[in-house]
């Protein structure tokens, strides 16, 4: 072998192209001068086109698919086994497709898929949301977005809309995943019912998510730094999801009643204690999985007087069908719409006043 | 520099509509007044210069002609259009470069034009048009499939300008479209700003505080300060408001000896209309001379012709000095705060 038949061919040196000079414009064509007066119909699906193709190929969308994908795979993990157990037992009756997300195991505290979601699932609502406005401040493309012929509130729907589709393609994939796994490696296959349920539990996650994206387009409307937004978000989640129960359970031990307080009174203040909890949107998210998840779930709250109290102790254990659910769980879903159009009115409401200058 | 395109077109200003007129237009921040009563007039197929500070109006003046801003008061037509209330119309003919443009740095430059041009409501075979159009003009074609991540602010600037021809508008509102540009850059773009009026006859309102490059690229000219417009008008006519009346004209000699100079200060001196006459202080720089009343200038250069040829002085160079716009400018705000 000759010595010239290693050497591999030199690479050329690249110049760097340069901008050539400014080149004699031609008349535009008539056909453009024509289209001078179309307005786009839709503003803001040109911007919510373009903003989900942003989140889609960036890296953040790939991080929160793994980590939300994580989050549901190790509650699983440790769930199959039980699942596998219990199987037999409950074939026919109970909902065994649904303890995929509902049931959890000794080794990860009895938490399942749900309350793992409960506490992750508002990441992937900030993510996408807590630098869409004032991003493209400081970038310099507002001004020049917002002196496009469209509507002002097109920028803020569009950017909503694009991490509405985004989350419910991430949560839709991580219930696709679940679900795959109990049918293929576990052998369970959901009945009429529980699809159902499944379906109102996906929307619920979906709709949990949302009140942290239109948190963080609040944040990103109303923070004109992104970093500092993002810290914002990001501090307020690890308050209210992580030490929120802790601080819930200090205020409650600060209205313990007295010792020789009389049954009514010590039920009131449960039932104060309790309505503190469900200032978090993470109990209301997870009392709602709760019974939606799990139809032996009758009651989440506490009863009104001890007659109720006496009742509920009678009660037979029994199933409840999914409208029973639905109805118990009601005002829960009210206060979590109500709460996510509250941070999005804040946000457009916000967007539409500011100035367009810094 | 002065204006070498004399082919222009002058602004047909009594014949032709304006594109852009303001009346009494106002805004106030609080107790600030940003913008204050202002008239202002600009003519299809002109380039009218908004000069004046950071901080005396400008930007937020362009950002009530664009709707982008409400009025505190008075009243503002682009196009015949009321931008406080039909916004989104004024916009699909109105380009608009922002000053400090920004882009989305992960898309490349085709990307960013093809959102805008979606923004304005363009289908995909119209606005790939467009696009190819502006890019070559702009001379970004070459660059256009790169990220904008790897562009320099020149090019941005360019850009800049390719977006807010993407639309095909009739008016263009440049806000400081040179600034942070290499001097090479600024000229290709004054030609480009140029060709553009000339030959779609666009209006352009740009604004600047470089006062050089606004006197060699428009057509009339604004002065602005503290929120008022203190003049408007052609760099001549401003010259007359805010000149002290007096003209200059450059003279080059030939001299040989120390008398020459005493004979050429007597012979230029003693010709009707010149009030002074500034000798140079070495051989090789040029005699300046002091014309009062400034419209006599035209004569008193003919005058120095006949006198050069009539007492044989050397002539190798003669050339009224038009105004500086700096001095203009200077006179103008300095009269303005008396």
């Amino acid at each position: 072998m000759s010595s010239d038949a290693g050497v591999k061919p030199r690479p050329r040196l690249k110049a760097k192209p340069r901008p050539r000079p400014i080149r004699e414009p031609g008349l535009p064509s008539p056909e453009l001068l024509k289209l001078r007066d179309t307005l786009p119909r839709a503003g803001w699906r040109v911007v919510a086109a373009k903003e989900l193709g942003d989140h889609l190929l960036s890296v953040r969308f790939i991080v929160l698919l793994f980590v939300i994908g994580l989050t549901a795979a190790i509650p699983l993990y440790f769930a199959a086994s039980e699942i596998r157990a219990a199987a037999p037992d409950a074939s026919g009756t109970a909902a065994v497709f649904l303890f995929l997300f509902a049931l959890g195991a000794e080794e990860i505290q009895n938490q399942s898929v749900f309350t793992f979601l409960g506490i992750v699932a508002p990441l992937l609502g900030l993510a996408f949301a807590f630098d869409a406005v004032n991003g493209e401040r400081s970038e310099g493309t507002l001004p020049r977005l917002l002196a496009q012929p469209i509507h002002r509130d097109d920028v803020i729907n569009g950017k909503f809309a694009a991490g509405i589709a985004v989350i419910g393609m991430v949560i839709a994939s991580v219930t696709l995943f679940i679900a795959g796994f109990g049918m293929l490696r576990l052998g369970i296959v959901p009945h009429g019912q529980e699809v159902f349920r499944l379906i109102g539990w996906v929307l619920v996650t979906f709709l949990y998510v949302s009140v942290w994206l239109a948190f963080g387009l609040l944040l990103s409307v109303l923070v004109r730094r992104a970093a500092t937004a993002a810290l914002i978000g990001f501090g307020i989640w690890l308050l209210l999801t992580i030490f929120g129960r802790l601080i819930t359970e200090f205020i409650g031990g600060l209205l313990r009643p007295a010792a020789d307080a009389t049954p009514d009174t010590i039920l009131g203040t449960i039932q104060l204690q309790q309505l503190i909890t469900r200032l978090l949107p993470n109990t209301l998210y997870n009392e709602i999985s709760l019974v939606l998840l799990n139809p032996s779930v009758t009651q989440i709250s506490t009863p009104a007087t001890i007659d109720q109290f006496q009742q509920a102790q009678q009660q037979i254990p029994t199933l409840f069908s999914l409208d029973q659910s639905l109805l118990l769980i009601w005002p829960h879903v009210v206060a979590l719409v109500a709460l996510a159009v509250v941070c999005f009115a804040g946000a457009y409401v916000s967007f539409m006043r500011q100035e367009v200058r810094a | 520099m002065t204006r070498v395109d004399t082919s222009t077109p002058e602004p047909r200003a009594s014949a032709a509509e304006p594109v852009i007129r303001t009346r009494g237009l106002t805004k106030r921040y609080g107790s600030l007044t940003a913008v204050d009563s202002l008239n202002l007039a600009v003519y299809p197929g002109e380039i009218f210069g908004l000069l004046g500070q950071n901080g005396a109006g400008k930007t937020t003046t362009i950002l009530m002609l664009l709707g982008l801003t409400e009025p505190t008061r008075g009243e503002a037509r682009v196009l015949g259009l009321d931008p406080a209330r039909e916004p989104r119309l004024v916009k699909r003919r109105v380009g608009y470069l922002p000053d400090a443009v920004g882009f989305y740095g992960g898309l490349t430059g085709r990307q960013n034009l093809r959102y805008t041009a979606r923004l304005n409501g363009l289908r995909r075979e119209a606005a790939e048009t467009a696009i190819g159009d502006v890019l070559v003009q702009v001379g970004l074609d070459d660059r256009a499939d790169d990220n904008v991540e790897t562009y320099s602010r020149g090019m941005r600037q360019r850009l800049g300008i390719a977006d807010a021809l993407v639309k095909t508008p009739d008016v263009l509102i440049l806000d400081e479209p040179t600034t942070a540009i290499d001097p090479l850059g600024v000229v290709e773009i004054l030609d480009l700003l140029r060709r553009l009026v000339h030959e779609r006859g666009l209006a352009i309102l740009l604004s600047s505080h470089l006062l050089t490059q606004v006197q060699s690229v428009c057509d009339r000219i604004g002065i602005f300060a503290a929120g008022r417009l203190v003049g408007q008008g052609t760099v001549d006519e401003l010259a007359t408001t805010f000149g002290d009346g007096a003209a200059t004209i450059e003279v080059g000699l030939e001299l040989t000896g120390e008398n020459d100079v005493t004979r050429a200060t007597k012979v230029l001196g003693g010709l009707d209309g010149v009030e002074s006459v500034v000798a140079p202080t070495d051989a090789q720089d040029t005699w300046r001379l002091i014309v009062r009343p400034a419209d006599a200038e035209g004569r008193v250069r003919r005058e120095v012709l006949v006198a050069a040829v009539e007492h044989d002085l050397h002539l190798t160079a003669i050339r009224p000095i038009v105004p500086s716009l700096d001095d203009i400018y200077r006179a103008a705000v300095v009269r303005r705060a008396a």
